[in-house]
């Protein structure tokens, strides 16, 4: 099962009919199991791309070859819950199959089993971000899309939030994408990494880390984003950064 | 208690003002109580009240699915709206005596021009509010709808229609007073029964105490519809609102 990704261009007309590239070429693939980890620039178009990977925008060239059959789980940059119902029922309605034991589980390690019954707009951003993960989750998906999903957190949440998705992720064999700028979410969370450019974007450096997510402490992250920052002012290769 | 008082305050002017006036023109309350204690022991009260309140029932249902459904198709595909606007201007515009005139002289004086009438009147104020509606939807969600893959039917029930009942509790609300208004003038004009029927009788024999009787048993009426169905349900579709204004 692996995802192939091979986008040629992609533009839009704004209401003025001017012509706007939002993304160049982008080629790479993720096998099952693999955490892909796109770091760049605010508005380089890394949203746009992951609506054409999610299959909500048919509208471009290229070729996108989703796993066969796969489930998707996505965590919107916004939590994007229904205001109307409660935790419990956003989770259920994506995931109508969920069983208790697992709904349960999955409150348990987001830390959300006291807000089951909360409404959306009682929960703070973090609460409601960590509902919108136990949504992706609680469908057991083949393949993930996270769209930053540590945004606009104070850093001491972001960084438990973190370690629950590593969790989450290392529970399940599927192919997960994660966009974010922070480098820091980008080297704790990734197996590939790939660098983006400004608008219109291409992938500049696609770089490995093949450390074990559970092996990289403080040291070996300071570390791996040193080689990373090497890499980006220097050479162009696709050696093992860890 | 409130509500009492205010009430109690209403029945007081009136009360001075029949004095002021004269009882001819503004007869004094326990006249219009006893005209309409009469009409109750005939059973003629609530014979005209209930055909007119099937009348409403009738006609509003039926506005009000047609409405929303017309509302929501042109909110939501261009091309309806396209076509639908020129149709929607003219019968917004429509006084309702066309309509009701008309209906009457091509479907004959008959229950069902009434209803048709009626439903007609209220229709374009449903399509409008509803077509407001439509366009409001947030796209996020519909793209999270997609993206979960739910099936359509239930994201019609549990993302677009939460979505659209502040507009349908509106579309009821200003509906219903709109059919309130109109549905005795259609009795008026064709109806051998009905609030409406009576109180032009009442005109005609310039029988003030009947006609005010009507009137207001006409207007507690919608009083109890109105605090007893439609406030309840407007509250219900908004209790997720943190606060409701």
């Amino acid at each position: 099962m692996q995802l192939e990704v091979d986008i040629t261009g992609k533009h839009f007309e704004n209401a003025a009919g001017e012509r706007h590239d939002v993304l160049a070429h982008i080629k790479f693939s993720l096998h099952a199991g693999e955490v892909g980890v796109f770091v760049g620039p605010s508005g380089c178009g890394k949203s746009t791309m992951l609506k054409i990977l999610a299959g909500l925008d048919r509208d471009y060239q290229g070729r996108v070859s989703h796993p066969a059959a796969g489930r998707l789980g996505m965590v919107f940059q916004e939590p994007r819950l229904l205001p109307w119902r409660s935790v419990e029922d956003n989770v259920r309605l994506a995931a109508p199959d969920v069983d208790e034991a697992r709904l349960a589980e999955l409150f348990a390690v987001l830390e959300l089993s006291a807000h089951r019954s909360h409404f959306p707009g009682e929960l703070s951003l973090g609460l409601a971000r960590r509902v919108a993960l136990a949504r992706a989750f609680a469908i057991e998906p083949d393949f993930l899309i996270l769209d930053e999903p540590l945004a606009s957190l104070d850093d001491a949440l972001a960084a438990r939030l973190r370690e629950e998705i590593a969790t989450l992720v290392g529970g399940r064999t599927m192919i997960t994408l994660l966009v974010t700028h922070n480098l820091d979410d980008a080297v704790r969370l990734g197996d590939r990494l790939f660098l983006m450019s400004a608008r219109p974007a291409r992938i500049v450096a696609e770089l490995p880390i093949s450390m074990p997510r559970s092996a990289r402490g403080v040291a070996e992250i300071t570390a791996i984003k040193a080689a990373i920052l090497r890499r980006t002012n220097g050479e162009r290769s696709e050696q093992d950064v860890s | 208690m409130l509500r009492l008082v205010s009430f109690a305050l209403f029945i007081a002017t009136w009360w001075i003002g029949s004095l002021l006036i004269g009882d001819a023109k503004l007869p004094a309350p326990p006249a219009v109580l006893a005209a309409m204690v009469t009409e109750a022991k005939s059973g003629a009260l609530f014979l005209n009240l209930g055909a007119t309140l099937a009348r409403v029932a009738l006609a509003f249902v039926l506005a009000m699915a047609l409405g929303s459904a017309i509302g929501y198709l042109m909110g939501r595909v261009r091309l309806a709206n396209r076509l639908g606007d020129p149709w929607l201007i003219l019968l917004l515009n429509l006084p309702a005596l066309v309509v009701i005139v008309l209906a009457y002289i091509w479907a004959g004086l008959t229950e069902v021009a009434a209803i048709a009438a009626i439903a007609i009147n209220k229709l374009p104020t449903a399509v409008v509010t509803l077509r407001e509606g439509a366009r409001a939807l947030d796209p996020a969600l519909d793209e999270m709808a997609t993206v979960f893959a739910i099936p359509r039917g239930r994201a019609f029930r549990h993302v677009v229609l939460p979505q659209l009942a502040p507009y349908i509790a509106a579309a009821a609300r200003s509906g219903l007073s709109l059919v309130w208004k109109i549905v005795l003038v259609a009795e008026l004009l064709g109806r051998p029964n009905g609030v409406g029927f009576e109180i032009g009788v009442a005109f005609q024999l310039f029988d003030i105490p009947l006609l005010l009787a009507y009137s207001l048993s006409f207007a507690a009426v919608v009083l109890v519809i109105e605090t007893a169905l439609v406030q309840p349900f407007e509250l219900r579709v908004s209790r997720w609102r943190p606060r409701a204004a």
